[in-house]
């Protein structure tokens, strides 16, 4: 049973995320990568633990392009993988359209070879699927797996992608910032609406700087501009789960939840005692973000995290 | 330009839902049910586009029991003009639906499909790639912001990484996110009108398409559930068990 793993590429660099995605495709069988990127992409690719052989096609690709350089590829193997990503959402589904293939997504539990959990609900639920095709097309949700170790040498191998698409890329914004990667961080600082402002932000990100810590927010803070749309953290913004989140001036809304339940420890800041994340939360503390929050960046900073 | 909106009747995205105690799924019977907040942004887009002169005419479509009229009300309402509902009792997978879209778009010939980025029962957020496959039309997904120019559309998709503004040839497929629009609330009004216009029901056995399940729902379970910790009541003592937590991580 082989695998086609699609690599989850972070600009001209290979996400943190491939390594998990590989640990979770390797349940299944020996994985091939295809990467659509640049050769040092597929270097680095190469070097992770379990993988077979590394496919370079050249890249960036939008989703018609990419669905139309592993459609013939797919027929070789018996899964192709992706991350439930923007890019693997973007693109798997269309692929298994084009095969005739249900496909199984934002898979958070692999228990034999065609059985697999996934959430439904925005996570309220879990929902256990067996998928009795012959080939199965799925996406997988990097956060609830153990990276792959390094010190692999797998054989690049380059193909042609001679496809064109009707579809032009404009522009790209890309939010630049020298924090972990929050789909994968070990320690997350989220900031909610209350946060009140662009500046507010900035002592949410100071806290985050005395942690190593990515940071996220919620959608309500993202649609008053007060945080980027790509920190958003929920059923519709990023899944993370990192081993410490601390959520500040955050409710704790269902959708908003769904982004952090695997989270191993929860820490809430909040000026409501009632609000529903403190009712989760291993760690509380009730108070006003503003006062709460420059004095904890300086304690934490007093007392020296070797991060 | 003719715009087909597809809406799907799901679970209120405000109820908690409850996972039935034998695990054979999530109770909907008695819960409050209404438009997928994504196909409302969808709805809104469609209604937007004729408002600014770019669209004629909108056709909305449901897939599902009888009782999803009530949401192909409500798209009407707020301005679409004609409905169609492709009735099934049992649950569909989402290449079904797919598949029973495509059907609804050989017939209809709109220029553009939309559709929401994802439904918030499943969660799948697989639909309008997959139409947007069968059909050979270029998508747009996670659009924020749609603006059509000539026979092309501008549209702007949140991403991993922040955003990206894509350009695409007419016919095409877009999905919509949540920053999209606001989406109207209809007056009464309007949902009185809404009651007069055209509305198609038809049986989704009738287009050809194989209905049955591809997987098996072996059982629904709960989440682990997550209690109330304890309250810390200082900034020190919270500094003191955030530096405990980095320390054991760091020790592993
Ligand atoms: C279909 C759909 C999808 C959604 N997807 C997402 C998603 O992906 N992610 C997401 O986050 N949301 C999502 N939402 C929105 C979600 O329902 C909530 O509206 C949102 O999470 C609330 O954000 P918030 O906690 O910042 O704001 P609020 O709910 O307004 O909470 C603010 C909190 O701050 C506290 N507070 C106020 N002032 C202070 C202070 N000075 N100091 C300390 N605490 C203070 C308050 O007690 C309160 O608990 C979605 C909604 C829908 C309908
Ligand atoms: N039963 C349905 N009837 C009409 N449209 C649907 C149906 N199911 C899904 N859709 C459309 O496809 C989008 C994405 O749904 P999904 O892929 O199931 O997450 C929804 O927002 C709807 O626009």
């Amino acid at each position: 049973m082989s695998v086609l793993l699609l690599a989850e590429l972070d600009g001209d660099a290979l996400s943190p995320s491939t390594a998990r995605l590989v640990a979770a495709a390797s349940l299944l069988g020996p994985v091939d990568v295809l990467v659509a990127g640049s050769a040092s992409i597929a270097q680095s690719a190469a070097t992770i633990a379990g993988v077979n052989r590394v496919i370079v096609a050249g890249g960036p690709l939008l989703a018609d392009r990419l669905q139309e350089l592993l459609e013939p590829l797919a027929a070789q193997y018996q899964y192709v993988v992706a991350g439930a990503t923007t890019l693997g959402k973007d693109v798997m589904p269309r692929l298994a359209a084009r095969l005739d293939i249900q496909p199984v997504t934002d898979i958070v539990a692999i228990e034999g070879p065609g059985r697999f959990v996934r959430p439904i609900y925005a996570g309220n639920a879990l929902e256990t699927v067996t998928d009795p095709q012959s080939r199965h097309v799925l996406t997988i949700r990097a956060s609830a797996f153990r990276p792959a170790s390094g010190g692999g040498e797998a054989p690049v191998e380059i193909i042609e992608q001679p496809y064109d698409s009707a579809v032009r890329l404009i522009a790209a914004h890309r939010t630049e910032s020298d924090v972990p990667d929050l789909s994968t961080a070990q320690i997350v600082v989220g900031g909610g609406v209350s946060v009140g402002s662009v500046e507010g932000f900035k002592l949410i990100e100071r806290l985050g700087q005395s942690l190593n810590a990515a940071v996220g927010a919620t959608r309500a803070a993202v649609d008053a501009g007060y945080a980027p749309n790509d920190w958003q953290i929920g059923q519709t913004g990023k899944i993370i789960a990192p081993d410490l989140y601390v959520a500040v001036g955050i409710s704790g809304a269902l959708q908003h939840l769904a982004g952090i339940q695997g989270a191993k420890k929860i820490i809430a800041i909040n000026s409501d005692a009632e609000a529903p994340i403190v009712k989760i939360a291993d760690v509380a503390l009730i108070g006003d973000l503003f006062d709460i929050v420059p004095k904890l960046t300086a304690e934490l900073d007093a007392l020296g995290l070797k991060r | 330009m003719k715009i087909l909106v597809a809406v799907k009747r799901v679970v209120d995205h405000n109820v908690r839902i409850r996972v039935r105690p034998d695990g054979s799924g999530v109770e909907t019977t008695g819960v409050r049910m209404s438009m997928n907040p994504f196909c409302k942004h969808a709805v809104e887009a469609a209604v937007q586009l004729v408002e600014g002169g770019s669209a004629g005419e909108i056709v909305v479509v449901s897939i599902g029991p009888k009782a999803s009229t009530d949401v192909i009300l409500t798209a009407l309402a707020m301005g679409a003009h004609r409905g169609i509902l492709l009735e099934a009792d049992q649950a569909l997978e989402t290449l079904t639906i797919a598949k029973l879209l495509a059907a609804v778009v050989a017939e209809e010939q709109p220029d553009l499909v939309l559709l929401g980025k994802q439904a918030v029962d499943d969660d799948s957020n697989h639909v309008g790639q997959m139409l947007a496959a069968l059909t050979k039309r270029p998508q747009a997904t996670f659009a924020s912001a749609i603006t059509v120019d000539g026979a092309e559309l501008e549209v702007t998709r949140e991403v991993d990484y922040g955003r990206e503004t894509i350009r695409l040839p007419l016919p095409a497929v877009v999905t919509a996110d949540l920053r999209l629009n606001t989406p109207r609330n209809t007056a009464l009004p309007m949902v009185m009108k809404a009651r007069s216009k055209p509305l198609a029901v038809r049986s989704a056995a009738e287009l050809g398409v194989d209905l049955g399940p591809r997987l098996t729902i072996e059982k629904v379970s709960p989440p682990p559930e997550r209690v109330a910790g304890r309250m810390v009541g200082s900034v020190s003592e919270l500094a003191g068990v955030i530096a405990a937590e980095v320390n054991e991580m760091e020790a592993i």
